[in-house]
């Protein structure tokens, strides 16, 4: 192997990651006085949070009463019962401060006539315990990520965090089981950067990727889950994968959940709103892997629209001309670049498209990383927050405008806990040289590469395998399918051909390491499909249609060893954190 | 005569043709800027031949294209593919814009794609903007008010919130600043179009109470005024926003305000 120069740095902690939660964990970690680095692959604002459009929710009660009780309720009805409650109650309970920090921070968003933080309808928030809907979920107009992202940033201007960007991220080093920081490849001058960190928070974002047509962007390639398997970690949950109801047709650009909130609505070829059928008290609104199911069975049953009967119609044109423009400025803007559609006119294409992870890192509340040896046990030196995550407040399905809030809230904890931990200054370990051995001997490998296939021939397979094996609807047959599949694609990495042997921006290089990254999750998610025999949140099983909570009411941990994996299953937090509010049991899970 | 030359290794020298392996009727001649710092070799403009019958609509599909099927060593920056998070800024057809937006077919002739002008460039498409970023730091880019330790939200009008329209929703992608020719001759003095948006967006908003401080910050020669309203930032902007009118309006504010 060439030699490669390393320069070695050391912080108390290192944050992977510089979305809305790696940036948010940086800002603490800074007022906390803990030197940090932010290391990030793009520049802050060219994270995915950007995309985030509909809103971020929280119990705010400007339009209404609310109460974050009811908030709770309808995050565990959505996750289907498998979110862990104490995380849940954490979550909801701290929404609001976390919001209302955040206006403090400068979040532009949109105005109640009173001058308060406007909220808006969102699938699955409901008043009461599951009574009627409730507005909590807090917009600017329908860019609410975009505003928060770039917002935070600017925060972490003000406590001049170090970043560390165009940087990406190869390996952690561990020793003895304890995070002892990372390695990263500065992608500006091709060097290679080792560093040492008393505390590594993973921030990297989901790995839509993984899917052919996904909302995701080019670069949620879940580098940071990768990571930690290779660590010998697990990936829990892994299994839970969100299809949005609302893709642009073709083209896989979200249009948000909002449309629906301000009182658009989904028709199928006979000029039906079918939600009215399998959702009649929140039609439209009913949580986002009922709404995805719903347009499936549409389409499977010949009442799709198109040429091919292939998608449904998404329409908005009755709204209020001032409705669109002030509230969805951004989707009008989408519909009309990419699906040439004036929705003051017509209908949107859409169909329903690959969007969020709800599997990720374990981590309990504190956002501490966890594994099962015997027992739950925490891995020391690291955490995890954001999407790349599983707290698991999501669970089986996520809420819209959850994601946003668990950003913020999770990222302030994070940063929290890791001053609760890492006394300012303490002198680092050595780590032993075999750990950026093994690091740099799998990145030179990848580098010189001289094999037949392509990195995008190969990722194409696994995408289409994925779309076609692991989707809406999943049966054992096409499950075990994608299980050997899927290990063909991967066996094709043995014979791997990467052009670039540069180091200064080898965009080649990068999508091969990200390719790597992306197979292992590919397989740690049919996996963890095929074995969960049951049906439950995003996870539906056309051969177990029932929700088996004997059986089932378990996290799925994944180890992914290459192509070889083994399950195991941990046990659902079936406690809250406080008294003040009881566990809600399981229940039958209509909308 | 004065005579101008340019060091040897700025001369953007023909580089390689990858023609058609497909066999289409319909191709279009893709002229796309490579440089690499790591050989000693001058700039290069590439050309592919690209089969537009399978390709979709906008510049980022073609570029995905070349790099997916034809070579895989071309180097751009792309992330979210729907315009909102700035990163495949560049030049195209002689136009700045967004790679991912800007439908291909607006484009007569050969298509020539280089990196967003005057700005230093790291590797083939990929510019430097760490100029910029450095700027936007420093108009300080973070809400100034002293109610910060309550617990209650700032309460704003809706038409206060208003005036942050047209600037919020900018997205730092560089086209317009990449686009002036004023940026192009003082780029390290003069903030440009897009970080005087973002200086104008922290002005108007009523929620911050430097107002007058910020206005003073950027009343410089330099910083503000070598705006000579050319206003190809506006013509430039990709998601339709007027810098021009928010440094009109700078201007105004300080004519207007005693500091």
């Amino acid at each position: 192997m060439k030699a490669y120069n390393i320069i070695d740095h050391e912080y108390d902690v290192v944050v992977l990651g510089a979305g809305g939660s790696g940036l948010r964990a940086a800002v603490g970690l800074s007022e906390a006085g803990l030197k940090t680095a932010c290391i990030s692959k793009v520049f802050p604002t060219r994270s995915h949070t950007s995309a985030a459009q509909g809103g971020i929710s929280a119990a705010l009660g400007n339009m209404g009463e609310d109460d974050w009780r009811w908030h709770m309720y309808d995050t565990v009805k959505g996750a289907d019962w498998l979110g862990d409650q104490d995380s849940i109650e954490y979550l909801c309970k701290e929404a609001p401060k976390a919001v209302l920090e955040l206006e403090k921070y400068g979040v532009p968003f949109s105005r109640t006539d009173e001058g308060k933080i406007y909220q808006r309808p969102f699938g699955g928030m409901t008043k009461n315990y599951g009574n009627g809907i409730v507005q909590r979920t807090c917009a600017a107009a329908d860019r609410t990520g975009h505003a928060i992202l770039h917002t935070l940033y600017g925060q972490a201007l003000k406590h001049n965090t170090e970043f560390f960007i165009e940087y990406f991220a190869l390996d952690l080093l561990m020793k003895n089981g304890e995070c002892k920081g990372l390695i990263a490849w500065n992608l500006n001058d091709g060097t290679i950067h080792r560093f040492r960190a008393h505390t590594v928070i993973i921030a990297t974002g989901g790995y839509g990727k993984v899917y052919y047509s996904a909302t995701s962007a080019h670069t949620c390639t879940g580098d940071g889950n990768a990571m930690v398997l290779r660590a010998g970690l697990p990936l829990q949950d892994m299994e839970f994968v969100q299809f949005h109801p609302t893709g642009i047709y073709g083209h896989g650009t979200l249009i948000s959940e909002g449309v629906r909130g301000e009182g658009g609505y989904l028709v199928n070829a006979k000029g039906e709103r079918f939600m009215e059928r399998y959702a009649p008290n929140a039609k439209d609104l009913a949580s986002r892997d009922v709404v995805s199911r719903s347009m499936s069975i549409e389409i499977n049953e010949g009442r799709g629209v198109g040429e091919d009967k292939d998608h449904v119609h998404l329409h908005l044109s009755h709204l209020d001309k001032s409705v669109i423009e002030n509230r969805l400025p951004g989707i009008t803007e989408a519909a009309r670049l990419f699906a040439n559609v004036d929705v003051t006119k017509d209908p949107i294409p859409v169909v329903p498209t690959v969007h969020y992870n709800m599997g990720g890192i374990p981590t309990n509340y504190k956002a501490e990383v966890l594994t099962v040896n015997g027992s739950e046990k925490t891995v020391p030196g690291l955490m995890a927050i954001g999407e790349a995550a599983c707290v698991s407040v999501h669970g089986a399905n996520r809420l819209g405008s959850n994601s946003l809030i668990d950003l913020v809230v999770f990222g302030r904890a994070a940063a929290k806990r890791a001053a609760e931990l890492v006394k300012p200054g303490t002198p680092h370990e050595e780590v032993p040289e075999s750990e950026t051995q093994k690091c740099l001997d799998r990145f030179d490998k990848l580098r010189n590469a001289e094999g037949s296939n392509s990195t995008a021939e190969l990722r194409l397979s696994m995408q289409k395998t994925m779309q076609s094996k692991c989707a809406v609807f999943r049966t054992e047959k096409n499950l075990k399918e994608g299980v050997d599949e899927i290990r063909k694609t991967y066996d094709g990495m043995e014979s791997i051909s990467v052009k670039d042997r540069s180091l200064v921006f080898n965009t080649d290089l990068v999508e091969t390491l990200e390719f790597d990254n992306l197979i292992r999750q590919a397989v740690t998610t049919v996996d963890s499909a095929y074995h969960r025999k049951e049906s439950r949140g995003a996870h539906a099983r056309e051969d177990y249609p029932k929700r088996d909570d004997e059986k089932f009411m378990q996290h799925t941990l994944a180890w992914c060893d290459g192509k070889n994996t083994k399950i195991k299953y941990r046990e659902v937090h079936k406690s809250t954190l406080t008294n003040e509010v009881q566990y809600f049991p399981p229940q039958e899970r209509v909308y | 005569m004065v005579q101008i030359s340019l060091p040897k290794n700025s001369e953007v020298k023909k580089g390689k043709y990858f023609k058609d392996k497909t066999g289409s009727k319909n191709l279009k001649k893709v002229n796309v800027y490579r440089w690499d710092p790591s050989t000693e070799e001058n700039p290069r403009i590439d050309t592919y031949e690209v089969d537009m019958d399978n390709c979709p609509s906008k510049v980022l599909d073609i570029l995905n294209k070349i790099k997916n099927e034809i070579d895989p060593t071309i180097a751009y920056r792309r992330s979210c593919a729907h315009g909102v998070c700035g990163s495949c800024a560049m030049n195209m057809g002689g136009k700045n814009g967004l790679a991912c937006t800007t439908p291909h077919a607006e484009i007569d002739g050969d298509i020539d794609i280089y990196p967003l002008p005057h700005l230093k460039v790291k590797r083939d498409l990929i510019g430097d903007l760490d100029g910029l970023y450095k700027q936007y730091q420093s108009i300080e880019p973070w809400l100034k008010n002293n109610s910060t330790k309550q617990t209650t939200e700032i309460y704003q009008s809706k038409e206060d919130r208003a005036k942050l329209d047209g600037a919020y929703e900018c997205i730092m992608c560089a086209c317009c600043s990449t686009s002036c020719p004023s940026y192009w001759w003082n780029g390290d003095k003069y903030l440009g179009p897009a970080v005087l948006l973002q200086a104008y967006r922290w002005i108007v908003d009523s929620r911050d109470e430097e107002r007058k401080a910020r206005l003073k910050k950027v009343a410089d020669e330099l910083k503000l005024y070598r705006c000579h309203t050319i206003l190809n930032c506006t013509n430039a902007c990709p998601k339709g926003l007027n810098p021009a009118k928010a440094i009109a309006e700078i201007k105004k504010m300080l004519a207007m305000t005693n500091l």
